[in-house]
């Protein structure tokens, strides 16, 4: 059969979300971003929460979260996005509201800001783009940086003698009463797109049900950072980033199910 | 007046009990000397169980105000409660509240400053609050209680101006005010909203376009254009919600102008005056900003007035805001008391004359 | 026996020309063009269209969701 035979809107299979603004996304080419931005789109859609739906766009290259989504979105300042979403939920519990932070967002500045959110066992996603660099501000250290990788404020590596370890946060929350739902993914394959979207279906309706926190973190490429092409870029991560972000869920349901003496 | 509910309060917990009764739908806060009475009493008379309102101790002042912010952002009453360190931490959430034009109502019981510095009542903080504690161009309608009544009255009239202009309010009162017992008229209690403004991003219904909140421009010309609008606004305050107060100056020769706490001790030292023949009067700025340029300099125009004295709890900072009004028509001289230290009526009333030497 | 045939669409002004969907694709169907874009990105296109099955790899994994992608079952 021919092409054009084929590209019939009956036979249409796969599009991106309807939820989705004009606008373009202003992610470096084969940026991990897209790919979490459009897949949190497809699941607010499938589950139909589109109108009660608020997202919050920290500082850092998902601050203009609010430009590509057709449903709700309120900027925050760096750092203080699990804050916004709680002062926002406590007025509106029965909206959705999801954060959408980077790792110097949820690990450095608001480190605070997260834990507590979590220990309160807030009814939010809180979405965590963990790609060990600063990308917005063109890839210093992040809090995730690991020990050895150069960024443009570690040109030589990270010293963990002077600049402090590789910060593995989620299984710390996980340890948190309110947090109910960890889990770990990232997206350099279809296979993992997929099982991100179930993690994200999964901490939407943890929110629904008012299990307390879910944490959906994405270890994710930053290709300009890291001075890499987006293929070769994926490949590094898997080389490092797994080693000390394996994926995977850390908490199901309330229990923990990490491996606690697993190696960091 | 009468047939409100009468009570003898404490400030802190007069500021608490007339949010519930101005229907505000959320209180974050967190504690410091000297107006952690606020949330205590918002915890204790469990306002949540009376209006459905949310009352939650942030973990720190930073997390408290971007917890405001959320909450303005959806249209809601919101508030909190600080004092002066408490208020720098918050300044630039403030700042983000104002830049992305969002209503909620903010309290700072101030204390001696700078630095930790003491739980006394002060008035250093008036710079921070009316020339902009946080970074850019942007204001704060800022109302000065003198009472405990007022500190009661202004928690709606806050509210209500701040969703008029879609701009933080901020009551600028002070440990004393704070932390002293008053016989007060409760406010009558109203429900809170249940309409919220089109802007307020609280999920978007059905056919309608969808909402978002931002302080944030990359375009330089777009930026300017939203400060352009803040300033439009800014204007329109000064324009139309200056409040001030004048005690005895019809007569005065000498005019005390002072706010809050001062305001009160200022009115024995002009009777303590008066007993001695000298005409004192006292100008009250109720509202901090827009500040009462146009009926100071007014007074200044008046040729029975020989001199004005700004008193405050601070090194002098109205003083400068005095003399633009008064532009030299007359003197203007100072007094204050620092770190806390809260003057008696005497030595308001010495001051005057070895400023103006009246014997 | 029923051949599923697929196809896909690209919005070329969107393509950032990052390949993922090339790497992606196991059947080999996309390629990158020998033009460029107005950005100056060479965008990703069919060069094998009739290995296409229709599998939306390539639509997932596309970081800025430019590619559609279609299906038909066709009798032998």
């Amino acid at each position: 059969m021919e092409t054009k035979d084929i590209i019939k809107p009956e036979n249409l299979v796969y599009q991106k979300s309807r939820l989705m603004a004009e606008k373009q996304f202003n992610f470096c080419p084969g940026c991990g971003h897209g790919v979490v931005v459009r897949t949190i789109a497809e699941v607010i859609e499938e589950m139909g929460i589109e109108h009660d739906v608020i997202g919050i766009s920290p500082v850092g290259c998902s601050v203009f979260l609010y430009d590509f989504y057709k449903f709700d979105v309120v900027e925050a300042a760096h750092g203080r996005a699990c804050a916004v979403a709680t002062g926002i939920k406590r007025v509106q519990p029965d909206k959705f509201v999801f954060t959408y932070q980077g790792d110097g967002d949820l690990a450095a500045i608001g480190t605070g800001e997260t834990m507590h959110a979590c220990n309160r066992g807030e009814n939010i996603v809180i979405v965590f783009i963990n790609n060990g660099i600063y990308g917005m501000t063109g890839g210093q250290m992040a809090p995730t940086t690991l020990e050895g990788m150069k960024t443009t404020t570690c040109p030589r590596g990270r010293d963990v003698k002077t600049m402090g370890y590789p910060l593995n946060i989620t299984p710390l929350l996980a340890q948190l009463d309110g947090v109910c739902y960890v889990t770990r993914h990232s997206v350099h394959t279809p296979g993992n797109v997929r099982k991100l979207k179930k993690a994200l279906r999964q901490a939407f309706e943890n929110q629904r049900d008012k299990k307390g926190t879910s944490i959906v973190e994405v270890v994710s490429n930053c290709n300009s950072g890291w001075g890499l092409s987006p293929k070769a870029a994926n490949d590094w991560m898997v080389e490092n980033m797994f080693k000390k972000y394996p994926l995977g869920d850390m908490k199901v349901d309330g229990k923990l199910v990490m491996d606690m003496n697993a190696p960091r | 007046m009468e047939e409100r509910e009468m009570r003898l309060m404490k400030g802190n917990e007069a500021i608490a009990e007339a949010a519930i009764r101005a229907g505000a739908d959320a209180f974050y806060g967190y504690p410091i000397t000297p107006q952690t009475e606020v949330m205590e009493y918002l915890m204790e008379t469990d306002a949540t169980a009376r209006t459905g309102m949310a009352v939650l101790q942030a973990e720190s002042e930073v997390s408290a105000i971007n917890m405001v912010y959320g909450g303005a952002s959806t249209g809601h009453r919101v508030m909190t409660s600080s004092s002066s360190p408490g208020i720098s931490l918050m300044s630039e959430g403030i700042s983000f509240i104002a830049g992305a034009e969002l209503p909620c109502l903010l309290i700072n019981v101030s204390r001696g400053g700078p630095g930790l510095g003491t739980i006394q009542p002060s008035q250093a903080d008036y710079f921070q609050t009316v020339k902009g504690g946080g970074h850019g161009d942007y204001k704060l309608l800022t109302l000065a209680p003198s009472s405990v009544q007022e500190l009661a009255d202004f928690i709606s009239l806050g509210f209500d101006l701040a969703f008029k202009y879609r701009n933080p309010t901020m009551i600028l009162a002070d440990g004393a005010l704070g932390q002293m017992m008053e016989k007060i008229y409760l406010p009558e209690p109203r429900p809170r909203m249940t309409e919220y403004p089109d802007w307020a991003t609280n999920g978007t219904p059905e056919g309608k376009e969808r909402r978002f909140i931002t302080s944030l421009n990359l375009l330089p010309q777009e930026h300017e254009l939203v400060n352009i609008r803040l300033q439009k606004k800014y204007r329109e305050m000064e324009k139309n919600e200056v409040r001030y107060e004048m005690i005895q100056c019809d007569d005065a020769e000498y005019v005390i102008v002072a706010f809050g706490i001062i305001a009160r001790i200022a009115q024995k030292s002009i009777e303590l005056a008066r007993a001695k023949g000298h005409k004192i009067g006292l100008f009250r700025p109720i509202t901090l900003y827009p500040f009462p340029y146009g009926q100071i300099r007014e007074l200044s125009d008046n040729s029975r007035i020989k001199g004005f004295m700004s008193v405050e709890l601070s090194a002098g900072q109205m003083i400068e805001d005095i003399r633009l009004a008064v532009e030299g028509r007359k003197p203007v001289g100072f007094f204050g008391r620092l770190g806390g230290m809260v003057p008696t009526p005497e030595e308001i009333e010495n001051a005057l004359y070895d400023y103006f030497n009246i014997k | 026996m029923a051949k599923i045939q697929g196809a896909i669409t690209v919005d070329r002004e969107r393509c950032k020309g990052c390949e993922l969907c090339v790497y992606t694709c196991e059947k080999g169907v996309i390629g990158m063009s020998t033009t460029v874009n107005s950005k100056g990105y060479h965008y990703a296109c069919m060069v094998n269209p009739e290995s296409c099955i229709g599998c939306t790899n390539c639509g997932i994994i596309c970081p800025d969701g430019v590619i559609s992608v279609y299906r038909v079952k066709v009798e032998e």
